[in-house]
């Protein structure tokens, strides 16, 4: 064999410049950054005394202090903060780990500032630990549905119909607590549905090659008129099915008793620690498993997959079944893991579509989509934490927060996300 | 050699057999054939789980092997029941037939623009937030301005909320043309910026009908109200959705911006490198797309009782789930303006039936969205369909498969 | 490893025949692929090579004939089972998924590990156990997108060897490469052979043919038209190829240049990536000329080409025609400034499929055809009738879809659409790739009459048989800047070189020094 060095195929030049789309994310990012900062420093005088941030409630059993600050200067203060950052970012190129940990400096301040802004002078603290456990409350069902997306989509198959998976789940979970009036039968009869609705999710992606989207919004439809079919024919009037339990918070012993973090972390409905489990499991999964490499691959590449005899279809079938279990683990949370009995005012209440946001906001990864599920988890609790504190801002608008938030973030921060390169597309043999 | 046969010859890589007129006509037949068969399962599906969850037809069913008369009997009592009291209820008169007209009024209007964003490459899910924009702004000019007449008045409402709808759409099309946000999350999000900017304004005095607390908003002048004609609910919104049909067809088919439309739709890279300005394509087509929906919304709040003969107020549900169902009838209407017409008026008959067959034959008008969604899952995989009936394959002379990437 | 490979039997395929419908990609092709032989298949694009590859490899299946190993009949339901039984392949579009590893990729499908968990440092260890044993040195971690195409092929040979591979098919293998990477390659093809492996080597490269093959098979629309041995003539491979006798050159008078039409200036342009493609460059073309740039894909090519259509923004410098400022103009403007455009993927950049050609034919000119935004239908099918018989389109109708023609004749779509409208500049990239030998005659003389009408052509090709029978001068570039300006009848080795970052200087030297 030649020994002989071959100069490596001619590359593009190692130099590089920033490029349009790049530069024009880097100042949206930038700009947007500081008209916050602007806001929040306009925000800062008009705020007087001091604001009170309760990091215990009165049930704890160890009381913490309750920290007093002064709004404006600390609201001033984060406003500047929010300042430097934006005109950093407008002003030069900022390399990738200081803009991360800029993004998040950013992002802190914004928090403090905020909620400094809205607990001052208010007759009551603001409580962060309740912000923090309904936080968790709040993102449980987003981040089983958002697992359910990340396994299908990794795998190729778009996946927009996981607020009908729910609704099934959720349905299913009522109907069979009230049969059994056990919880965890409940529990397994809705994972058992929310598989079955991923059979038909993947029988007509994969096998009658339906366009995926199209399927999935036909999916949703069909869960709203079933669900709705079978309420109102065998459920309504029935007292037995209506009486529906809910799976109570459990105190994990010891942990719970921390000061801080165990009112939070540690006294949650066993969903929610069903789900953080669940973040961990489908990372290690697709990271770190065989089959994971295989899933990855399907959705990036289905035909390189198939020349090294992987089976393509099946690989893709398997973890969209998967997906099916966290979704259903997600709708029952609607039922009886939060709530109680099924009603047809829409129990998943779009729920399903925030975790399609979070998937792609979270780049299709399991950990950084589970984070994008606090985030809305978080800003809702804001909306319930805030309201009782008399604050100038209808509470129409913080709850329409994590919205306008969402869409400024897939316009500004994120804009053009790469997802797996084959999600959405037909994988035939031979073609 | 010559060069006519080394073309008859073609090398495999780009052959495909030419298209003849004649082949075009039986693709044609061939897919009203699948669509036709999608209907007919889905009300046979409908038949099946309407008589699984029927608790006395079940019963009887119980002991089909000692009396099967029974239980075929009761089951042949409850299918005809329901679709027949289904029939009446959407053309079994003539207040029937105009409700059918009413109901099918918002799905042709925003399922035009559903699909002539489809026609684009975009999904718009966003129509419920357009409609209600639309719905919002037209009811405000409604009852806010007063002593106009109704040639001003009305034609005023509804510039108002198409012109909320089309920058309810056109915001998302410039976010997707500027920055690449993907149009389905945008539109999501939208969708619940309209409906809390909705419940918001509901508490504030100025959308508050006279003497109530409840969020509900005050009625429209009769003057901006749709003419209709008397003792019916065929109304002027009809004829409008009518009209958008047309237009719709003509931009489509008649105009440079409806061949850049397609272009950018079928092949954005192609149509960027003829020199076809795909960002200002994607924006103009959102904004007609939110506009159609707006309308939609308009509709909802102008549209005349039959019995009051007012449009119904402004309410948090005013209207419907209009988004969701215009998306089934472009579906169904395979993106093309008539397809539209006839699904719009395919489903508005369903839900104006669905009232009557609840009343009559006691089931559930839930059965209605499950038979559209079924409709729209057949029609939308036709691989299923000639899988369970296999007489269909024959029909399709043209289906040979793509020999794509595998030539040399 | 070497001692079972010597003792490999020979791989019989037998009555091979394959269908597309009413099309016959493979009719009753009989081969064998003996161990310790390279073996080439010969032919022109389309004419069914990789078809009958991806049979052999179970990708497709046969509609008749049979494979035989030695007595063994090979029932290979998928590539799982080729694999089996020792036969790899190196495909022509590279079956690796860009964003895994080297070492992922290398394992894919056999991983290795434990109770379903997968082992990286194990993946690794066999990454570098394959590059050692072969001398193909890679970097496991290495992402692959960030890989150049050299070293990706070099993976797709070791993925292939990692499997056993006794029987090694390469698929149209040389046409990303320079043609020193080329011989590189050739070299390793030889080695593998000495060890005893059976190479298939699928090209339609007569060139490469003549320099490496034991055994020759000639296949033409499907068929096997041919055996031939080493030492035949390359026309004599060519009209066997062709199934007639082909000219190899185009004959065109002498280029009249004229005043510089397209000046650059100082250029640079960056890859989406922001990587810089177009690297400080600087061109004129003169009306009445031809100017090919000639280059290993993936030099900026394409980039420059975008940036002169604008839909790539110039980073840097100017780009005037006919002394018009177009830097960073969007297409339409360009467009109207007199660019003709026929763009590198035909597919993708060149037409709306689904549309008619008639629709295609106007697509880029839309105001000429419509008054007031409206569609003058009756002069947009006058115009598609004028040109299908002009540019000799063979269809059944203008109404048909473009998807429904041949490639050779939705490039002469492309091309009627461009030269049917008054041109400053034709800039054509690799207009003949992927066309039958008839079409590409047709669509040379097309380019060589607009030439002679004046306009300034500027061709980019990676072929050097275009480049040398087009061009009236031979631009050369190499990452991103051009390595010289030559006339069409320098030497190929000294534009191989060139072609590597060679200047035309030390190839004219270093061919001197080692040739003869």
């Amino acid at each position: 064999m030649s020994t002989t060095v071959i100069p490596d195929a001619p590359v593009r030049t190692s130099k590089t410049v920033e490029s349009p789309a790049k530069r024009r994310q880097r100042l949206s990012s930038g700009t947007l950054i500081a008209i916050v900062g602007l806001l929040l420093a306009v925000a800062a005088f008009t705020s007087t005394g001091t604001s009170r941030i309760a990091l215990s409630d009165a049930f704890d059993e160890i009381k913490l202090p309750t920290i007093e600050v002064p709004a404006v200067p600390v609201v001033a203060l984060a406003a500047a903060v929010l300042l430097f950052v934006g005109g950093f970012f407008v002003a030069k190129r900022v390399p990738k780990p200081y803009s991360t940990w800029l993004g998040v400096l950013a992002g802190v301040a914004l928090l403090v500032g905020f909620i400094v802004w809205v607990a001052a002078d208010a007759p009551l603290p603001f409580t962060l630990t309740n912000q923090l456990n309904g936080t968790l409350q709040y993102a449980t069902p987003i981040m089983l549905g958002a697992m359910c997306g990340v396994l299908s989509e990794r795998a190729g198959v778009v996946n927009v119909a996981i607020e009908g998976q729910m609704l099934t789940a959720a349905f299913t979970a009522s109907v069979v607590a009230g049969l059994t009036k056990n919880l965890w039968a409940a529990l397994f009869a809705a994972v058992l549905a929310g598989v079955l609705s991923a059979v038909l999710l993947g029988i007509f992606a994969l096998k009658y090659l339906m366009d995926h989207v199209v399927l999935g919004v036909v999916i949703n439809l069909l869960a709203t008129g079933f669900t709705g079919f079978m309420f109102h024919q065998l459920v309504k009037d029935s007292p037995d099915l209506n009486a529906v339990a809910v799976m109570q918070p459990v105190a994990i012993p010891g942990l719970s008793q921390l000061p801080f973090v165990g009112p939070i972390l540690f006294v949650q409905r066993p969903l929610s620690y069903i789900a953080i489990v669940s973040v961990v499991v489908v990372w290690f999964v697709l990271y770190k498993t065989k089959w994971g490499l295989r899933v990855r691959s399907v959705g990036e590449h289905p035909h390189a997959a198939d020349t090294v005899g992987i089976n393509v279809v099946g690989t893709k079938f398997s973890s969209v079944l998967l997906g099916g279990v966290f979704a259903g683990l997600g709708g029952a949370f609607f039922t009886i893991g939060n709530s109680g009995a099924f009603q047809t005012t829409g129990v998943t209440a779009g729920n399903g579509f925030i975790a399609l946001a979070a998937v792609i906001m979270g780049r299709w990864h399991p950990v950084l989509a589970a984070l994008m599920a606090l985030f809305f988890g978080f800003s809702r609790q804001l909306a319930q934490t805030v309201g009782p504190l008399q604050t100038p801002m209808p509470s129409e608008f913080l709850q329409a927060l994590p919205y306008l938030i969402t869409i400024i973030a897939v316009a500004g921060l994120i804009g053009r996300v790469r997802g797996p390169a084959a999600d959405g597309v037909h994988y035939v043999k031979g073609h | 050699m010559s060069e006519a046969k080394r073309v008859e010859e073609a090398p495999p890589k780009d052959h495909k057999p030419e298209t003849k007129p004649k082949a075009s006509y039986s693709k044609w037949l061939n897919s009203a054939a699948v669509t036709f068969w999608s209907l007919v399962l889905a009300f046979i599906v409908g038949s099946i789980v309407m008589i699984i969850l029927d608790p006395e037809v079940g019963e009887k069913w119980g002991y089909f092997f000692a009396r099967p008369g029974d239980a075929l009997g009761a089951s042949w009592e409850k299918i005809s029941l329901t679709y027949i009291s289904l029939l009446q209820g959407s053309f079994g008169s003539w207040v029937a037939f105009t409700e059918t007209t009413a109901q099918a009024t918002p799905l042709i209007l925003a399922g035009l623009g559903i699909a002539l964003a489809f026609r684009a490459g975009l999904f718009n899910i966003g129509g419920q937030g357009q409609a209600i924009m639309g719905a919002i702004w037209g009811a405000f000019i409604g009852f806010t301005v007063k002593g106009l007449p109704l040639f001003v008045h009305l034609p005023l409402v509804i510039l108002v909320g198409v012109a909320m709808g089309t920058i309810w759409g056109g915001i998302v099309g410039f976010l997707k043309a500027k920055t690449g946000a993907h149009e389905v999350i945008v539109t999501i999000m939208m969708n619940y910026l309209a409906v809390y900017l909705l419940q918001f304004l509901l508490q504030r005095p100025a959308f508050m009908a006279p003497g109530r607390n409840d969020p509900i908003g005050p009625v429209v002048e009769w003057s901006a109200t749709m003419p209709r004609l008397a003792g019916s609910r065929l109304h002027l919104g009809f004829l409008l959705a009518l009209l958008a049909v047309v237009l719709v067809w003509w931009i489509l088919e008649r105009t440079t911006l409806g061949l850049r439309i397609q272009a950018v739709g079928l092949n954005p890279h192609a149509a960027a490198v003829a020199g076809i300005n795909v960002s200002r394509v994607t924006i103009v087509t959102m904004a007609i797309s939110g506009a159609l929906a707006g309308m939609a919304g308009v509709n909802a709040v102008t549209a005349p009782e039959l019995i009051t003969s007012f449009p119904t107020q402004l309410s948090v549900g005013i209207v419907g789930a209009i988004g969701f169902d215009a998306i089934t009838v472009a579906l169904l209407g395979r993106s093309r303006p008539v397809g539209v017409l006839l699904a719009g008026l395919l489903f508005g008959a369903l839900k104006a039936g669905a009232r009557t067959m609840q009343v009559r034959a006691n089931t559930p008008s839930d059965l209605v969205d499950l038979i559209q969604a079924l409709i729209v899952l057949f029609v939308a995989a036709p691989a299923f369909v000639m899988w369970v009936l296999p007489f269909l394959r024959q029909r399709k002379t043209s289906r040979t498969p793509k020999p794509k990437a595998v030539a040399a | 490893m070497s001692t079972t490979t010597h003792s490999a039997p020979v791989l019989h395929l037998e009555g091979i025949t394959k269908r597309f419908g009413s099309l016959t990609a493979n009719d009753s092709i009989t081969l064998d692929i003996t161990p310790g032989r390279i073996h080439c298949l010969l032919g022109e694009n389309g004419a069914g090579k990789s078809t009958l590859m991806n049979v052999l490899f179970g990708l497709l299946e046969a509609d008749e004939g049979r494979i035989t190993i030695g007595d063994q009949p090979l029932l290979a339901k998928g590539p799982k089972e080729a694999m089996d039984a020792g036969i790899g392949m190196v495909h022509q579009h590279f079956m690796l998924i860009p964003v895994f590893t080297v070492a992922e990729n290398m394992v894919l499908g056999s991983e290795p590990g434990r109770a379903g968990l997968l082992s990286i440092s194990d993946a690794r260890a066999r990454v570098r156990e394959l590059s050692e044993r072969y001398k193909l040195d890679v970097d496991p971690d290495a992402l692959v997108e960030d890989l150049p195409v050299g070293l990706q092929q070099r993976v797709e040979i070791l993925k292939a060897l990692a499997g056993g591979a006794r029987y090694l098919i390469l698929d149209e293998p040389t046409a990303v490469l320079t043609p020193q990477e080329i011989d590189e390659l050739m070299a390793v093809m030889r080695a593998l052979r000495d060890e005893g492996r059976a190479i298939v080597f699928i090209t339609h490269k007569l060139r490469e043919v003549k320099e490496v093959a034991d055994d020759i098979t000639v296949i033409r629309r499907g068929k096997v038209v041919g055996q031939a041995t080493p030492d035949a003539s390359e026309t004599e491979l060519a009209s066997m190829m062709v199934g007639r006798d082909v000219s190899l050159q185009v004959s065109k008078a002498p280029a009249r240049p004229g005043e510089p039409r397209l000046v650059l200036d100082g250029v640079t342009v960056a890859a989406p990536s922001g990587a810089v493609a177009v690297d400080d460059l600087s061109l004129t073309v003169r009306g009445g000329e031809i100017v090919v740039i000639a280059g290993v894909q993936g030099n900026g090519q394409t980039e420059l080409a975008e940036a002169l259509l604008g839909t790539l923004p110039v980073a840097i410098g100017t780009v005037t025609l006919d002394g018009v400022d177009i830097t960073d103009a969007p297409p339409a403007e360009t467009l109207r400034a007199g660019l003709g455009y026929v763009p590198e993927d035909r597919r993708r950049d060149g037409f709306v499929g689904e549309f008619s050609i008639a629709q295609n034919l106007v697509i880029n000119n839309l105001r000429e055809f419509a008054n007031r935004g409206n569609l003058r239908l009756d002069a947009i099918e006058a115009n598609a009738i004028e040109r299908i018989e002009e540019f000799d389109i063979r269809t059944s109708s203008h109404t048909a879809p473009l998807n429904s023609l041949s490639g050779g004749n939705q490039q002469k779509v492309v091309l009627a659409r461009e030269l049917s409208r008054d041109l400053s500049l034709l800039l054509a990239n690799q207009p003949t790739r992927g066309v039958d030998v008839g079409a590409i005659e047709f669509l040379h003389k097309r380019i060589v009459a607009e030439r002679d009408a004046g306009t300034a052509v500027l061709i980019i090709s990676t072929e050097l048989e275009e480049v040398e029978s087009l061009a009236d001068s031979i631009a050369v570039m190499y990452r991103g800047r051009i390595v010289g300006i030559v006339p069409p009848d320098t030497p190929r080795e000294v534009l191989g070189l060139m072609m590597a970052g060679v200047s035309y200087e030390d190839a004219i030297a270093g061919r001197e020094g080692s040739g003869e």
